[in-house]
């Protein structure tokens, strides 16, 4: 399961990465979108992988991490989902006012050329 | 748990509630937001002193203030830590965010919507971000402060304004990601996000998780040095500062601030003396970073032509020497530093705000807001035109009244130059003279030292001298053209309310150099105490939550 998520980790962060390399801004939105999504699974798997561990308390489990998985992973990708999700829709605003404003969707306002 | 401890938490809920309240009201009601605006940042000026004055008079012991927001004990909730390092950065911050509204009370406020509203969230990430102990809340409040300044970065709006917004807000994304990493790592080898608790678990890594740890130490410290606007992290800051409008670029000198405190106070903690194999992990990596930042913005800065770029390039320059002068773990040494932190914030937020106050002389169509600098105008332009004899028999200058409002610029921007430069008789002349005191004497004024001065401090004495020189340069260039030029010009409107925050900031630096001593001595008792984490490890660690109503007699269950 290890290797699964490192792969799905490292394909994510690459294409983000190559992403956000390009000169278009939507390309840019969708590589942050990838690369965040690379590092909320990140984040998930430091609390160590388990399968078939209880993810709240039970009764007549003893209460210690060796029978649960790590609450506090959960907790963190939750919060950096929801702040990363409004990030990326006020990026989205200016974006759009960036192409209103300039008429071109390149990131740096003007075509190479010009 | 006393009024004190309690005390800590207004910072954060003051802004909070006033924003809360000003969205509430909508988009009407200009002149009462902007009342409610002013009085809530005084209140919270006077909240910051209050508290920088009770660390100050306690004892070096006790003078850790410690506040659980969840009543829960450290290391599993998150607490708030007031110390001397955290007071004087809210106080500072106080200073800035009510000049900076005083100034935009005058035009700027009603340039755009929700000016007063992202002001005091922008100032609650601020506060939150000075006072927090745990990394993942030191997380949330950097995109509170982070999410505010993007709104405040485009209040105004324009095409320079909006370009530049873009490129900020990619790069703090992609820097928030990287902040995100760095924690995940360090959580997955320590097992924890409490500052003090991690401190405790640094020097009880396993071997072979050490490599891991640094790693993610260092991903970490990436996303502070974006903030912190260190090379080759800071091609974002130049455009983004002076594109600003003026109020928000004064606030935004605090900004690159809340870098470097995080550096400062995770790097101190976490890879203090005491840290075992780690200790003084990266103090290489911060002493060059900051020096070739200082390089190549005091390189940069002689070619600068409009004074908010000169501006957002002398952050740098103040960036790049703090980072340095920290970077070497010398308690004088950074005990200088907060001081010419101080001061050099003061002066660059009057900066900024001046900058604009004479840059509105020349009019909006002549000058668009572009950050390609076009070719210096000619010297040519320096000699008065054909027509107007100004020798000695004509005296055609005696009797020309220079308007006091262009007197109060001209004084006001030789006072700026003269901070950022480091010249006597201001304070930025003894933040300067301190830290290069401090280098050659880092055991303090006459105890001799064993060790010559290293490579890297005889190149920061060096830098720190031409990059003054370099300021000299620019800013004299930039006085002459501007005030010299004999050219026909309106003389600008200033209102009450702008010339008001400069006199208040060039006074409070004036106050700085006549009595540099308690605050000198405030920052070395801040330096020393960051350099032995112990008290702060243990004052966090040793609080305990307060027993509720309903808990009084049975034990509380973590």
């Amino acid at each position: 399961m290890e290797e699964v998520i490192a792969i799905a980790i490292g394909v994510l962060a690459a294409s983000g990465v190559w992403l956000i390399l390009r000169p278009r801004t939507f390309q840019v939105i969708m590589g942050l979108c990838l690369l965040s999504y690379g590092v909320n699974l990140f984040i998930f798997s430091m609390g160590s992988l388990f399968i078939g561990k209880e993810p709240i308390i039970k009764d007549g489990v003893p209460q210690d991490l060796l029978n649960y998985t790590d609450p506090l992973p959960q907790a963190l990708v939750l919060t950096a989902i929801v702040i990363s999700f409004a990030m990326t829709a006020l990026f989205l605003v200016v974006m759009l006012a960036s192409r209103g404003l300039t008429g071109t969707d390149h990131v740096d306002g003007r075509e190479r050329d010009e | 748990m006393t009024l004190m401890n309690q005390l800590i938490v207004m910072p954060i809920l003051l802004p909070l509630l006033t924003a809360a309240l000003m969205l509430l009201l909508g988009e009407k009601h200009r002149p009462l937001k902007r009342r409610l605006n002013l009085f809530s940042s005084v209140l919270g000026l006077a909240i910051a002193t209050t508290l920088l004055f009770w660390v100050r008079d306690q004892g070096q012991a006790e003078s850790i203030g410690v506040y659980l927001p969840g009543n829960w004990p450290a290391p599993f909730g998150i607490a708030l830590v007031l110390d001397h390092l955290s007071a004087l950065m809210l106080v500072l911050t106080g200073i800035i965010a009510v000049c900076a509204l005083l100034f935009a009370r005058a035009r700027w406020d009603s340039a755009g919507a929700s000016f007063h509203a992202l002001f005091q969230i922008q100032l609650m990430g601020l506060y939150g971000a000075f006072l927090t102990a745990d990394l993942f809340n030191l997380f949330v409040f950097f995109e509170v402060l982070l999410a505010a300044s993007y709104g405040l970065l485009l209040h105004g709006s324009g095409r320079a304004r909006v370009k530049a917004g873009l490129h900020y807000i990619a790069i703090n994304l992609f820097a928030s990601t990287l902040f995100l990493i760095g924690a995940a790592m360090l959580y997955g080898v320590t097992g924890t996000l409490s500052m003090a608790d991690l401190a405790l678990k640094i020097p009880l890594v396993p071997e072979a998780d050490r490599g891991l740890l640094h790693a993610g130490a260092a991903i970490l410290a990436m996303a502070f040095l974006v903030k912190a606007g260190i090379w080759p992290l800071n091609f974002w800051l130049v455009p983004a500062y002076s594109s600003a409008s003026a109020p928000v670029a004064a606030l935004f000198a605090i900004m690159t601030k809340v870098g470097f405190y995080a550096v400062l106070r995770l790097w101190t903690l976490l890879f203090s003396s005491q840290a075992g194999a780690s200790a003084f992990f990266g103090s290489q990596w911060l002493i060059y970073a900051g020096l070739i930042t200082l390089a190549i913005a005091a390189f940069s800065i002689l070619a600068a032509q409009r004074l908010e770029r000169m501006a957002a390039l002398s952050i740098l320059v103040s960036a790049g020497t703090l980072m340095a002068a920290i970077g070497f773990g010398q308690p004088v040494l950074t005990g200088g530093a907060l001081f010419y932190l101080v001061s050099s914030s003061l002066a660059l937020c009057a900066l900024f705000l001046l900058a604009e106050l004479i840059e509105r002389s020349r009019s909006a169509n002549e000058v668009p807001l572009d950050d390609d600098d076009g070719m210096p105008p000619p010297l040519e332009s320096l000699h008065p035109p054909k027509g107007i004899n100004l020798d000695d028999e004509q005296k055609a200058v005696i009797g020309q009244v220079i308007p006091w409002t262009m007197a109060f610029l001209g004084l006001g921007f030789i006072a700026c130059a003269l901070l950022i430069i480091g010249m006597p008789p201001l304070s930025g002349f003894i933040g300067k003279l301190s830290l290069i005191s401090a280098l050659f004497n880092p055991l303090g004024l006459g105890v001799a030292t064993a060790e010559p001065l290293s490579a890297a401090g005889w190149t920061l004495v060096a830098l720190l001298v031409l990059s003054g020189l370099a300021s000299l340069i620019a800013m004299g260039r930039v006085g002459i053209q501007r005030f010299w030029k004999p050219e026909e010009r309106p003389s600008p409107v200033l209102r009450r309310y702008e010339c008001l925050p400069i006199v208040i900031l060039l006074g409070l630096c004036l106050a700085l150099s006549v009595k540099a001593e308690p605050l000198l001595r405030y920052t070395q008792d801040t330096a020393a105490s960051l350099q032995t984490p112990d008290s702060y490890i243990e004052a966090v660690l040793g609080t305990r939550p307060v027993p509720g109503p309903a808990s009084r007699d049975t034990e509380v269950q973590p």
